[in-house]
């Protein structure tokens, strides 16, 4: 389960200033701001650009380079499939597209209950245990169907 | 009290190692047997994952692919006494995938606890920093220079080289940056280490810092890697607070902090000037070169940026000195490669061996073939950026120039396995897609070919002028490799022309294939 504090400027503010010391703080915030809210909201942009002396342009132009950074924030559930080589080699595509069509969704998605988004990634690490995928930040490897049910059913009681 | 290993390295984790450990624990309890559960790294054998070890008189018996249903039965047997068991593979290090290695970057991994100190220590941690002490930068850097060591990351520059750059480089202050963003489907070695033998990658950056006078290292380690994250920032802590890092390392008057940066999930950040650039802050958009990062690195100071593999063979070359690791490898590809056997293969996992072995004897000898059971077509060498070998190529001997010569890289030393019912018109056209996907925009023949390959490569699929677009393909392919600023658009075209090369067959109309 992953865990989002709604939206509070003075609280951001906070944020920013516990890593803004650092040398390139930017990464570190971006990553704070989001463990704290679930996203980086449009709002933080001209937060973090006054306290870096940056544009907000600038600081929108790191924001959405990143794949990780998210604008709004997911579902309370993640599942991340990778779709690299290795675990192509073992049929991940053809699951993946399984996975997808049992959950109604597309890739990005979010089920209608608005539990559970499902994101592709590339590459966990995990090739010599293919096919694999992280459920809320957790591994999960050898894949298949029933698999993926169980630990769907284990962390979202779905 | 009886110890208990059961690894904590996220590809165990992801078949059931917690499950395991947690019945462990509760069935000695309920036996009122006095165990004690350590966790580890992975000794690499991911095929026998989860595999427990047990401290005996004869020292430590493993049981292989355990499941928490097994657990009791094991118990039954006499686990604590190593007893007989079908899961009991004997001796680990006896076991063939492990007999026949040369480990000295994973001489620990998956034995010692990668949080103890005393563990470290116990196995040769520190030797190679306290003789890098002893005979102060310049013969650090001479040391490394002799060993031939070159650079694990892919690219396979002579370490020692761009050492001797950084320490000849005057600066107010100088960088040792790791690279950990390990993007490369069918690799995890520094995944292992991380999470397995974080003090090794300390070790290693904290020589790195005092052979060239840098007083600041950061590791850059990806986001999909939480776990490695979170091992190696609680490794940073227990050194920091043993003196192994901070203003006086070991009352030697050197200087070195190190500080873990997390990637946000692009791979191009892989690339060490996009990499830089986002340990600035900035987006992660590649660099012209020059200035070298040696010359001008992160934050324009001179910046040694190396892999983690090759900072962590630094504390061997150290300890055992130059000529030791030179003596393993095999024409300019001196010491051992840990190499990564992935993807639809028998036995998976890590390989660490001198240079030399051919790609037949590690697919077909000690990958085991295909885990389908099916014959093996194709083999990916060194992540989404290499070239595709078949079967004919098995002979090509396993260096840095050998593949090379072929078209292929040996890069970080993964290897993924592909059998029969591969396409391999769909992975050229993924190896462009995945390019377009992560291309950091910076050069029109990356930014713009990517996407135009995949194009192409629908057009021919399509059957829309296949010879045509096939020549296209090609002259594509041609102005990214040459046209490229960096190896994201320069190298796309190993894979793609190697599919085009070697499995023409697969490149023919779909609705010509599917009539046949």
């Amino acid at each position: 389960m992953l865990k989002a504090s709604a939206w509070n400027a003075e609280r951001a503010k906070e944020v920013i200033a516990e890593h803004a010391g650092l040398e390139g703080p930017m990464l570190p915030i971006l990553h704070a701001l989001q463990e704290e809210f679930g996203c980086v909201s449009a709002a933080a942009v001209p937060l973090i650009a006054d306290a870096l002396n940056l544009t907000r342009a600038e600081v929108h132009g790191v924001v959405t380079f990143y794949h990780d950074f998210r604008r709004e924030p997911c579902a309370p559930h993640r599942l991340q499939i990778c779709r690299a080589e290795a675990c192509q080699s073992m049929g991940s595509e053809d699951l993946a597209a399984a996975v997808l069509a049992k959950l109604g969704v597309g890739w990005h998605g979010t089920t209608p209950d608005g539990e559970l988004t499902v994101e592709p990634v590339y590459c966990l690490g995990l090739c010599a245990t293919s096919p694999s995928a992280l459920l809320d930040g957790e591994p999960l490897g050898r894949l298949n169907l029933d698999k993926i049910a169980e630990a769907l059913e284990e962390a979202c009681g779905a | 009290m009886t110890l208990i290993f059961v690894p904590k390295d996220a590809a165990a984790l992801a078949v059931g190692a917690n499950k395991v450990a947690a019945r462990i624990a509760a069935e000695a309890h309920a036996r009122g047997l006095p165990v004690e559960i350590v966790r580890t790294g992975s000794r690499g054998m991911f095929f026998l994952e989860p595999l427990i070890e047990v401290e005996t008189v004869q020292g430590r018996i493993g049981y292989g692919s355990v499941s928490d249903s097994s657990v009791a039965s094991l118990f039954d047997a006499g686990l604590l006494i190593g007893g007989a068991h079908s899961l009991r593979i004997g001796k680990p290090q006896e076991h063939p995938f492990l007999a026949g290695q040369t480990r000295l970057t994973f001489a620990r991994c998956g034995i010692v606890d990668p949080l103890s100190l005393s563990d470290y220590a116990a196995h040769d941690g520190w030797k190679g920093l306290k003789r890098a002490l002893e005979i102060g930068p310049q013969a650090i850097v001479a040391e490394v220079t002799k060993s031939g060591l070159r650079g694990r990351g892919g690219a396979g520059f002579p370490t020692g080289i761009k050492w001797k750059t950084v320490a000849d480089t005057a600066a107010d202050r100088k960088y040792v940056v790791c690279n950990a963003d390990e993007g490369d489907s069918g690799t995890f070695a520094d995944r292992m280490i991380m999470e397995g033998d974080p003090f090794a990658l300390i070790e290693g950056m904290t020589i790195c810092g005092i052979g060239v006078g840098a007083t600041k290292g950061y590791v850059y380690c990806r986001s999909e890697y939480p776990h490695a994250g979170k091992t190696f920032s609680e490794a940073l802590r227990i050194a920091r607070e043993a003196g192994y890092l901070g203003p006086d390392i070991q009352g030697s008057g050197h200087a070195f902090e190190l500080e873990l940066r997390m990637g946000a999930g692009a791979y191009i950040c892989g690339e060490e000037t996009s990499l830089l650039e986002s340990l600035e802050g900035k987006r992660g958009i590649v660099r012209a070169k020059p200035p070298l990062p040696a010359h001008k690195g992160l934050f324009a100071k001179p910046t040694v940026v190396n892999n983690v593999l090759s900072l962590v063979a630094v504390p061997t070359v150290l300890d055992r000195g130059a000529d030791f690791y030179t003596g393993f490898g095999f024409g300019r590809s001196r010491g051992t490669m840990p190499i990564q056997i992935a993807g639809n293969v028998r036995f998976g996992g890590l390989y660490e061996t001198g240079f030399g072995l051919t790609l037949g004897e590690i697919v077909d000898a000690i990958g085991g073939g295909t885990m389908s059971g099916r014959p093996v077509r194709a083999v990916q060498c060194g992540g989404p950026l290499g070239a595709y070998f078949p079967r004919w190529l098995f002979d090509t001997p396993y260096d840095y120039e050998a593949f090379t010569a072929l078209d292929g890289l040996v890069g970080h030393g993964g290897l993924v396995v592909f059998d029969d019912t591969v396409d391999m018109a769909r992975m050229a056209r993924f190896a462009m897609e995945f390019c377009a996907i992560e291309s950091c925009g910076k050069c029109t023949p990356c930014r713009i070919g990517a996407t135009r390959g995949v194009e192409v490569i629908d057009r021919v699929l399509d059957g829309v002028k296949p010879a045509e677009n096939i020549a296209l393909l090609e002259d594509l392919c041609h102005t990214m490799k040459f046209g490229s600023l960096c190896a994201l658009g320069g190298f796309v075209p190993y894979p793609v022309m190697s599919a085009v090369r070697h499995f023409r067959e697969d490149f023919v109309p779909r609705a010509l294939a599917a009539a046949e």
